[in-house]
């Protein structure tokens, strides 16, 4: 198998991973790895269990065999807060903000900074506000923490979602079809948000469905097709035309 | 409001959204505040025995005795809730509270030796402890909501049951055990106590009555919770997206429990003041209750599809719907209309506020 970006440890390393629900059998014996700083693309049709994928890396689902290192060491994670707590994030497909609050808000939402008072503890709003708004600048987003996320383009809660991420000092992000229902001018923006998140030496999973969003960010693609890795090439040694092949079928294998 | 920041990046083509186009200004509170206003200075006008002070009294009183439940609900109406079960509870929580207090303070019945004992001419009745009877039956009645608001709570967050079913359930069952407890009478507060139990609820400091002091408390400290904690951060979220609040690791289930008790709690204390000024709680109290009361919070801004208000909507709707009734009457309207117009004026608060958000 190749290494793309060899540079020392994966950040994230599955082995063998399999999963079954009942008699379906929806992921069969998948290896991969993902190195810090490095973007990959998670590819494939509807059923070919990119999702589960996600969600046994998220936490959301217990793989039935195989094993997942994280950092080094083997991880088991029985609820997304699991997994969150070792330095996994995912940007959801509908973003998860409530759009009654704030961008600040709804980046420290279930991780709000407190003073305390006695035996109360208060918001700490100001501390909150300077930390949203540094991390929107390293996102380079032009987005206000006292802004709501009711009145925000789509690149802006992009934005807000990623911060999220930022605020852990997550070491690997997951996000799901961030491009789907998005503008082209906002695409760019996710996109280049994505390219910051490498710069920070963070380790991006992309799953999406727009090749040409995975060609332009991913330094690595991986297709996925009735449950099984199909491929594994890193995005210059491929093209479009062969990944949609290995997507349908038309090419059992690269 | 925060103070300037630093700004690591410049805005070049995001707008900064104006003052008077956030907050307060754009909301449906603020609107149907300057509404409120505006009746007011009519009010004035079309009637001199308006802002005189014994009207002015009258009209607080009587919205603080439906102001503080309309609280209550305003944190499950955030929530995205609805509790249906607030007219009824009223009524049990201050019939409770009535029962125990006669109770405790007749010789004879079960524990009241421990509150009270007879004067040397054998038909008096004296406290052991001046107080305590009145504040055990306040506990009483405030238990009794407590218990009713948690079986709310845990058949809407963790049986999953559908809040407006729900909450007409219990609205029934309280209903129907406030008649079961007191044979369809109603009950009387009694006792040595029941002199201070007036003097709280329908007395006044300084010309302001009690119930309206209780009010202005209340909804100060639910400012505070709502702004300023956690909780009431996660109140918020809840009503604004669901999900997203489980995904970030709020305590759903729990934020949902905990708004249901404080409803409910909010209730059982309206009922209790309301029992105070009217001398007794009888079985029929504060009936259909809860549909004034969610109209208040409705015309002062609550969103019933969640996210959206707070206690100055509460307090805003509450008044305005006060103000109409006791203009209605200084005018001589008959007092059939009042209904009427609240009906229209509901409808007229979310509709200007549909047809303000279309145009921004």
């Amino acid at each position: 198998m190749t290494i793309p970006c060899a540079n020392g440890q994966p950040v994230l390393e599955l082995t063998g991973i399999g999963k079954e629900f009942g008699a379906i059998r929806a992921l069969h014996d998948v290896d991969m790895q993902v190195f810090p700083g490095e973007v990959v693309g998670l590819m494939g049709d509807n059923g070919a269990g990119k999702s589960t994928l996600v969600k046994i890396i998220a936490g959301n689902f217990r793989p039935t065999h195989g094993e997942i290192r994280f950092d080094g060491s083997a991880v088991h994670f029985y609820r997304p807060i699991d997994a969150r707590a070792v330095g996994i994030e995912v940007v959801y497909q509908d973003l998860a903000l409530a759009d009654n609050l704030t961008a600040a808000a709804n980046v420290f939402l279930g991780r709000e900074l407190k003073r305390q008072f006695g035996p109360f503890a208060f918001l700490d709003h100001r501390a909150m506000a300077a930390r949203a708004l540094q991390l929107f600048g390293e996102l380079r987003s032009e987005t206000r923490p006292d802004d709501l996320v009711k009145q925000m383009s789509g690149g802006q809660r992009q934005a807000v979602a990623i911060a999220r991420t930022r605020l852990s000092n997550a070491k690997l992000v997951m996000m799901d079809e961030p491009t789907a229902a998005i503008s082209v001018r906002q695409v760019e923006q996710v996109l280049s948000l994505i390219h910051r998140l490498k710069e920070q030496g963070v380790a991006v999973m992309l799953i999406s469905h727009r090749m040409p969003d995975v060609f332009a960010v991913c330094d690595r693609v991986v297709v996925m097709r009735r449950g099984e890795k199909r491929a594994d090439k890193p995005i210059g040694d491929t093209s479009p035309e062969e990944v949609t092949a290995l997507i349908t079928g038309a090419k059992e294998a690269a | 409001m925060a103070m300037p920041l630093e700004s690591p990046i410049s805005f070049t083509n995001v707008g900064r959204i104006r003052w008077w186009q956030r907050g307060i200004f754009a909301s449906q509170t603020g609107y149907v505040l300057l509404a409120l206003l505006v009746l007011l200075v009519v009010m004035h006008f079309a009637s001199p025995y308006f802002f005189t002070e014994g009207n002015m009294q009258n009209v607080a009183k009587n919205f603080s005795f439906i102001a503080i439940a309309t609280l209550g609900v305003t944190f499950v109406i955030i929530t995205g809730g609805i509790d249906l079960s607030v007219g009824s509870m009223m009524c049990f929580s201050a019939m409770i509270t009535s029962m125990v207090m006669s109770s405790l303070s007749t010789p004879g019945m079960p524990g009241a030796t421990l509150f009270v004992h007879l004067a040397a001419d054998g038909k008096t009745v004296v406290a052991n402890v001046p107080g305590l009877i009145l504040l055990v039956s306040v506990l009483a009645g405030l238990g009794t909501a407590l218990i009713a608001g948690l079986i709310n709570g845990f058949c809407i967050a963790v049986l999953g049951l559908s809040p407006f079913v729900t909450t007409l359930g219990m609205l029934s069952i309280v209903r129907g055990l406030g008649y079961v407890v007191s044979n369809g009478r109603g009950s009387f507060p009694g006792g040595p106590d029941a002199d201070y139990f007036y003097a709280l609820t329908s007395g006044d400091l300084f010309g302001v009555p009690a119930p309206f002091i209780y009010l202005v408390i209340l909804a100060v400290v639910m400012a505070v919770v709502l702004h300023h904690t956690t909780f009431g951060r996660h109140v918020f979220a809840l009503g604004g997206n669901e999900k997203a609040a489980e995904l970030t690791g709020i305590p759903v289930v729990r934020v949902k429990i905990q708004v249901y008790v404080i409803c409910a709690l909010a209730a059982g204390l309206q009922g209790i003041v309301v029992s105070g000024w009217l001398g007794s709680a009888p079985a029929n109290m504060a009936t259909s209750y809860e549909l004034t009361i969610i109209a208040a919070a409705v015309i002062g801004g609550a969103n019933l599809a969640g996210g959206i208000g707070g206690p100055l909507g509460a307090i805003v709707g509450c008044v305005l719907l006060e103000v109409i009734r006791n203009g209605l009457v200084l005018a001589q309207v008959s007092s059939y209309w009042q209904q009427t117009l609240v009906g229209v004026i509901i409808i007229l608060a979310v509709l200007v506020d549909r047809i303000r958000s279309r145009m921004t």
